[in-house]
C-alpha cells in the first residue's frame, strides 16, 4: 500500500529519500496513557491492556484502556475545543495549515523512532515502515496543510433580488476509529483533512497498534495544536469504540476496518444522533490480466498487491483473474517470484515479509487455506506456517480458484494470492464485478481500448491501470458497494469534513 | 497596505489601531547599513555581469546617495536568460518531471529562508526603496513568506477534469505551465510583488525571466541567492537588474517567452500588450494603475472611517497602485470629515525610515518626488483648497509633507491621474446614487471601498462599483488567498487566489476514442 511519491517516481521528482538508518534503540516507552486536552491521563476504570511485539509474542508495554467514561472526556475536551470563538476556530485557516506543516516536521524529525515503534508494535518490515508509512503520512499532512485556506465557498447567481454566498464550516467534533495494519498512516488519514478543515478529533486506535499513535500525541502538543483539538483514546472496539460510534456529543464518526463492523458503526449512528459517517471497509479486489500485458510487471505488481504489509491491506490484489493464454506463464513466474520473498525478523532490513499481527488473524487466514485446499484450489506455494508458535505464514499461491470457494469470497487479509482464469473480457469484468465489495480493482494490459473500458466497467473506487497500490494524497480513495460510503484523500475528502452553509441576503430593492 | 493581516497576525484581539503602533511590535533594532552582497545579473542559477559590462547607481532615497553599482541587463542578457529558462522547460527536464507536491516543498523552502532572514531583507528594503524598516519588517516580508506559502499549497492541487463530451470519447484536461513567463515588477513592494509573480508562476511548473525595477533591485537579487540555496533547479528562475525601455522591452517582444506578467504604470501597461501583438502574441497579464474611490457615508463609524481613509491613502508614501486616492465623503458629515482627516495628517510622522516611530519616508526617487510636486500646483492652480502640506519635507532626500486637498471637483486633474503620493482628495457627495456613477467615471477600475453601517448601502455601492476589489469599513486588506486585479484600464487578469493560477496555465484537451461510452 501507499507507494506515496519517492518509492514510485524514482529520484528524479521526489524528495530525495533519506539512506535507511539502523532502527532506534527502543528502551522504554514514552507515551502509554490516553491523550486528552493536551495531557496524558490514566483510565477512569484503571485498566490497561498489553501490547505485544508480533514478530516474538513479547509484550512492549501496558497501555491504559480507555472506554465510555474516558471517551466522554475526550468528547467534552474537543467540543470545548471547537465552541465558537475559540482559538481554534478564531485562528487563521492559513494557521492552521501552518501547524499541521509543523507536525510534519516533527515527525520527519522522529521518523526513526515512529518508524521502529512501529515496526515493533505491527510486525511489519523496518524498511517499509521507515520509507512507505512514514512518507505517506508526512505526505498527507502536508497536502492537507495546503488545503486549509483554499477551501472555498462560492458566491452564487440566484434569482430575484438575494444576494447568496456559501462558506465551508467545519462539522464540529469528529470521531475516528482505525485499524492496526497501517496505524500512523490511518491516523493521518483522518485527521489531516479533519484538522485542515477545523474540526476537532477524538480518535481510537486500534487496540494492537497504539504506540505510534500515542507518540504523535506528544508531537501535536510539542507543534502548538490547542488543547483538545486532537484527542487519542486507546481502547478496544467493543467499548470505547462503541462509545464513539453511539455519541451523542460527536457530530461525525470516520471508521476503517472491516465490512462487518462498518455495519455496527452506522447503525449506532443512526441509533443515536444521525451523526455522519464515513467508512473505509474491506475489498476482494479483482486484479484482471489480459494477454497482451507486460507479463513481468503484471506478475510483480499483482504479486506486491496480494502480499504487501503481509497481505493485511484492504486494498489487498485477492483475486487475479489471468487470461486462459498465459495463465500458466503467469502461474510459474508468481511462483518463482514468491520465492524471493525473505520471511523473518522485520527489524532486519533483508526482511521483505513479518508477521501476521495476532493469534486471532493468523487462525482466520490458516483457516481459509485450509478451505482452499479442501474445496479443490490447487496449491501452488506455500500454504503452511513458518515455525511452530510464531506468527510468520509462507507466502501462499493457489491457482484454479473457483468463484465460489470461500477464498475467492472472504477476504483472507492474509499473503493468500488467488489466481483464476478467464477466457473472454466481458467475462472477466462481469466476473470481477460479481462481489459485495468495490473498493479497488487493476488491470494489465498494453491495448488503450481495454484500458479505457475496462476501467470503465469496473465498479470499484479505484482502478489501476498496469500498477498497483499507487496511493498519493492527491487522489481519492474509497468504496463502492459494501466496501464503504465517502472518500478520503484528495479535495474530495474534504467535503467528508465539511457543513455547506448557504447565507442569503435580501437586496434592497428600493435602492 | 495589507494592514488588517498584519495586526490581526500580531495583536490579536485589537480591532482598532493607530500606525504608530508598530513601534510597539517586538521589531528588532534595524541595521541601517545592511552589506549589500549580490549586485549582478542572475542567470541560470549563477552571478554574471552584464554582457555589455555596464552598471547602473541604485540610490537610497532617504539621502540621495548611491548604494552601489548593479549590473544593468540588456538584450543580450535578455537572451541568454530566456535561453536558461527555455532550457529548465524542455520536455524531460528536472524542473519538468519534478513531482508537483515536491515543486510545493521547494517553494515552501523559499519562504522559510526568506522567514529566516526577515530582518536583513528588511533592511535591504528600506535602504533601496525608503519605506519605513517597521513596514518592511512587519507588513512586506510576512506577507511575502505567506504568498509563498499559499501557492506551495497549490502545487499539487491545481488539477484538471474528466469531462462527459457527446458521443463514444473519453475526455479530460491537464493543466500544463505555459512555459518561460516574462515578469515586469515594480518598485514600491519590490519583494511582495516578486512573491506575487514567481508564487503562482513556480507553483504550476513555469520557469521565469524576471526584471526587477532599476530603483529597487537589490533586495530581489538577494531572494534569487535564496531560490539557488533551497534548490531550485538552474534556469527556472533568472532574474535580471534593468531599465524599462531596454531589458523590459526586450522580455515583452521577445519571441521565445511565452507569457509576460506586468505590474506598473497604464501607460507602460499599453506598450507591453503592444509589444506582445507585434511579437508573438505571448499572453498577458496587467496589474496597472488605479483612482480608486473610497466612500464614506454619513451613517460610518466616523473615527474610523478617518483613520482608514488616511491609512488608504497615505500608506506607503503613497506609492500604491490600489491608493484610495478620490475620498468621497456624504455631505453631512463632509466638514467634519475633512478636518478631522486634516488633523490627521498633520500628525503623520515624517522622517528617517529606520526610526521604529516613523510613519512615512521618503518617495522612490527624484522623478517621483517632482511629478507630486506638480500635481500638488495644479491641484492649486485649478482651485482645490489645500488644507495642509504642500511641499517638500526635509533639506535632502525625497521627502513630501502629507498633503490633503478639499473642495476637489471631479474634472481636476489631481482627480483624474494616479498621483502616486501623500496627497489626499476629498470631494463631496449628496446621493448614492450619484456617487456611484461618479466612482465609476474614471478610465480606471482597480480597488474602491465603502464605509457604512447599513447593509442595504453597502450591497448597493459594493455591487454597483466597477473595481476588482471593494472592501467595505475597511481598506488595503489583502490576502495570498483572495484575488487582486482590475477592472478597465486598470489591468487584465487576477493575481493572488486560485484565479491567479488561471494567468499562469495552458489547459490542454485529451480527448480519446473509446469503444463504448457509459455514465
Amino acid at each position: 500500500m501507499a507507494q506515496n511519491g519517492v518509492t514510485e517516481n524514482g529520484a528524479c521528482g521526489g524528495a530525495p529519500a533519506p539512506a535507511l538508518p539502523r532502527p532506534a534503540d527502543v528502551q522504554g516507552i514514552a507515551h502509554t496513557k490516553i491523550f486528552i486536552d493536551n495531557e496524558w491521563r490514566t483510565s477512569c476504570a484503571g485498566r490497561t491492556f498489553p501490547t505485544l511485539n508480533p514478530a516474538t509474542g513479547v509484550k512492549i508495554c501496558d497501555v491504559q484502556e480507555a472506554d465510555e467514561e474516558d471517551v466522554d472526556k475526550a468528547v467534552e475536551a474537543a467540543k470545548a475545543a471547537v465552541q465558537r470563538g475559540s482559538p481554534w476556530r478564531r485562528m487563521d485557516a492559513s494557521s492552521r495549515g501552518r501547524l499541521l506543516h509543523k507536525l510534519a516536521d516533527l515527525i520527519e524529525r522522529d521518523r526513526l523512532l515512529l518508524a521502529t515503534l512501529e515496526t515493533l508494535d505491527t510486525g511489519k518490515p523496518f524498511l517499509q515502515s521507515f520509507f512507505i508509512d512514514m512518507d505517506g503520512s508526512i505526505k498527507t499532512l502536508r497536502y492537507y496543510a495546503g488545503w486549509t485556506d483554499k477551501i472555498h465557498g462560492k458566491s452564487l447567481p440566484v434569482d430575484e433580488s438575494f444576494m447568496c454566498l456559501t462558506k465551508h464550516e467545519p462539522v464540529g467534533v469528529c470521531g475516528a476509529i482505525i485499524p492496526w495494519n497501517f496505524p500512523l498512516l490511518m491516523f493521518m488519514w483522518k485527521i489531516a483533512p479533519a484538522l485542515s478543515c477545523g474540526n476537532t478529533v477524538v480518535i481510537k486506535p486500534a487496540e494492537q497498534t497504539p504506540l505510534t499513535a500515542l507518540h504523535i500525541g506528544s508531537l501535536i502538543k510539542e507543534a502548538g495544536f490547542p488543547p483538545g483539538v486532537v484527542n487519542i483514546v486507546p481502547g478496544f472496539g467493543t467499548t470505547a469504540g462503541a462509545a464513539i460510534a453511539g455519541h451523542m456529543g460527536i457530530d461525525k464518526v470516520a471508521f476503517t476496518g472491516s465490512t462487518e463492523v462498518g455495519q455496527l458503526i452506522k447503525e449506532a449512528a443512526a441509533k443515536s444522533n444521525l451523526k455522519r459517517v464515513t467508512l473505509e471497509l474491506g475489498g476482494k479486489n479483482p486484479c484482471i490480466v489480459f494477454a497482451d500485458c507486460d507479463l513481468q510487471l503484471a506478475v510483480e505488481e499483482t504479486q506486491k498487491g496480494a502480499f504487501y504489509n503481509q497481505g493485511q491491506c484492504c486494498t489487498a490484489a485477492s483475486r487475479v483473474f489471468v487470461e486462459e493464454s498465459i495463465h500458466e506463464e503467469f502461474v510459474r513466474c508468481s511462483i518463482e517470484k514468491a520465492k524471493k520473498i525473505v520471511i523473518g525478523d522485520p527489524l532486519d532490513p533483508q526482511t521483505s515479509q513479518g508477521p501476521q499481527i495476532d493469534r486471532q488473524q493468523f487462525d482466520k487466514i490458516m483457516d481459509l487455506i485450509e478451505s482452499g485446499k479442501k474445496e479443490g484450489a490447487r496449491l501452488e506455494y506455500g500454504g503452511v506456517a513458518v515455525g511452530e508458535k510464531s506468527l510468520f505464514i509462507q507466502p501462499t499461491i493457489f491457482s484454479g480458484v473457483k468463484d465460489h470457494m470461500r477464498i475467492a469470497k472472504e477476504e483472507i487479509f492474509g499473503p493468500v494470492q488467488c489466481i483464476f482464469s478467464f477466457k473472454t473480457q466481458q467475462e472477466a469484468i462481469e466476473r470481477a464485478n460479481c462481489s459485495q465489495y468495490g473498493l479497488v480493482s487493476a488491470a494489465f494490459t498494453t491495448s488503450l481500448d481495454r484500458a479505457l473500458s475496462v476501467s470503465a466497467a469496473l465498479e470499484t473506487g479505484t482502478v489501476w491501470i498496469n500498477c498497483y497500490n499507487a496511493l498519493h494524497a492527491q487522489t481519492p480513495f474509497g468504496g463502492y458497494k459494501m466496501s464503504g460510503n465517502g472518500r478520503e484523500l484528495g479535495e474530495y475528502a474534504l467535503a467528508e469534513y465539511s457543513e455547506v452553509k448557504t447565507v442569503t441576503i435580501k437586496l434592497s430593492e428600493t435602492m | 497596505m495589507l494592514r488588517a493581516a498584519l495586526f490581526s497576525r500580531t495583536l490579536p484581539g485589537l480591532s482598532r489601531l493607530s500606525t504608530n503602533l508598530y513601534s510597539s511590535l517586538a521589531i528588532p533594532a534595524p541595521s541601517c547599513r545592511p552589506e549589500v552582497q549580490f549586485n549582478q545579473l542572475f542567470i541560470n542559477n549563477q552571478w554574471q555581469d552584464a554582457a555589455s559590462g555596464k552598471t547602473f547607481p541604485t540610490i537610497n532615497p532617504a539621502t540621495g546617495e548611491v548604494i552601489c553599482q548593479v549590473a544593468e541587463a540588456d538584450e543580450a542578457d535578455v537572451d541568454k536568460a530566456v535561453k536558461a529558462a527555455r532550457d529548465a522547460f524542455r520536455f524531460g527536464s528536472p524542473w519538468r518531471r519534478m513531482d508537483a507536491s515536491h515543486r510545493g516543498l521547494l517553494l515552501h523552502r523559499l519562504a522559510d529562508a526568506i522567514e529566516r532572514d526577515t530582518a536583513y531583507l528588511a533592511e535591504l528594503e528600506t535602504l533601496d526603496n525608503g519605506k519605513p524598516y517597521a513596514v518592511s519588517y512587519a507588513v512586506d516580508v510576512p506577507h511575502v513568506v505567506k504568498c509563498l506559502r499559499y501557492y506551495a499549497g497549490w502545487a499539487d492541487k491545481w488539477e484538471g477534469k474528466t469531462i462527459p463530451i457527446d458521443g463514444d470519447y473519453f475526455c479530460y484536461t491537464r493543466h500544463e505551465p505555459i512555459g518561460v513567463c516574462g515578469q515586469i515588477i515594480p518598485w514600491n513592494f519590490p519583494l511582495l510583488m516578486q512573491a506575487w509573480k514567481l508564487g503562482p508562476a513556480l507553483a504550476t511548473g513555469n520557469t521565469v525571466v524576471m526584471k526587477v525595477a532599476e530603483q529597487t533591485p537589490l533586495t530581489a537579487l538577494y531572494v534569487a541567492s535564496l531560490i539557488k540555496e533551497v534548490g531550485f533547479p538552474e534556469g527556472v528562475v533568472n532574474i535580471l537588474p534593468g531599465m524599462g525601455p531596454s531589458a523590459g522591452a526586450a522580455i515583452a517582444r521577445h519571441m521565445d517567452v511565452d507569457k509576460l506578467a506586468f505590474t506598473g504604470s497604464t501607460e507602460v501597461g499599453h506598450l507591453i500588450q503592444q509589444a506582445s501583438g507585434n511579437s508573438n502574441l505571448k499572453k498577458v497579464t496587467l496589474e496597472l494603475g488605479g483612482k480608486s474611490p473610497n466612500i464614506i457615508l454619513s451613517d460610518a463609524n466616523m473615527e474610523d472611517a478617518v483613520e482608514q481613509s488616511h491609512f488608504a491613502l497615505f500608506f506607503n508614501q503613497g506609492q500604491c497602485c490600489c491608493a484610495g486616492s478620490r475620498t468621497y465623503v456624504q455631505e453631512e458629515v463632509y466638514d467634519e470629515f475633512l478636518e478631522r482627516s486634516v488633523e490627521r495628517a498633520k500628525r503623520r510622522v515624517v522622517g528617517n525610515p529606520f526610526d521604529l516611530n516613523t510613519e512615512q519616508g521618503p518617495q522612490v526617487d527624484q522623478e517621483q518626488f517632482n511629478k507630486i510636486l506638480g500635481y500638488i500646483s495644479s491641484g492649486k492652480r485649478e482651485g482645490a483648497k489645500l488644507m495642509c502640506g504642500g511641499g517638500a519635507a526635509a533639506d535632502r532626500g525625497y521627502f513630501i509633507q502629507p498633503t490633503v486637498f478639499g473642495d476637489v471637483q471631479d474634472d481636476m486633474t489631481i482627480a483624474r491621474e494616479e498621483i502616486f503620493g501623500p496627497v489626499m482628495q476629498i470631494l463631496k457627495f449628496k446621493s448614492l446614487e450619484e456617487v456611484v456613477t461618479r466612482a465609476n467615471d474614471s478610465k480606471y477600475g482597480l480597488a474602491a471601498a465603502v464605509f457604512t453601517k447599513d447593509i442595504d448601502k453597502a450591497n448597493y455601492v459594493s455591487n454597483g462599483l466597477r473595481a476588482g476589489t471593494v472592501w467595505i469599513n475597511c481598506y488595503d486588506v489583502f490576502g495570498a488567498q483572495a484575488p487582486f486585479g482590475g477592472y478597465k484600464a486598470s489591468g487584465n487578469g487576477r493575481e493572488l487566489g486560485e484565479y491567479g493560477l488561471d494567468n499562469y496555465t495552458e489547459v490542454k484537451t485529451v480527448t480519446i476514442k473509446v469503444p463504448q461510452k457509459n455514465s
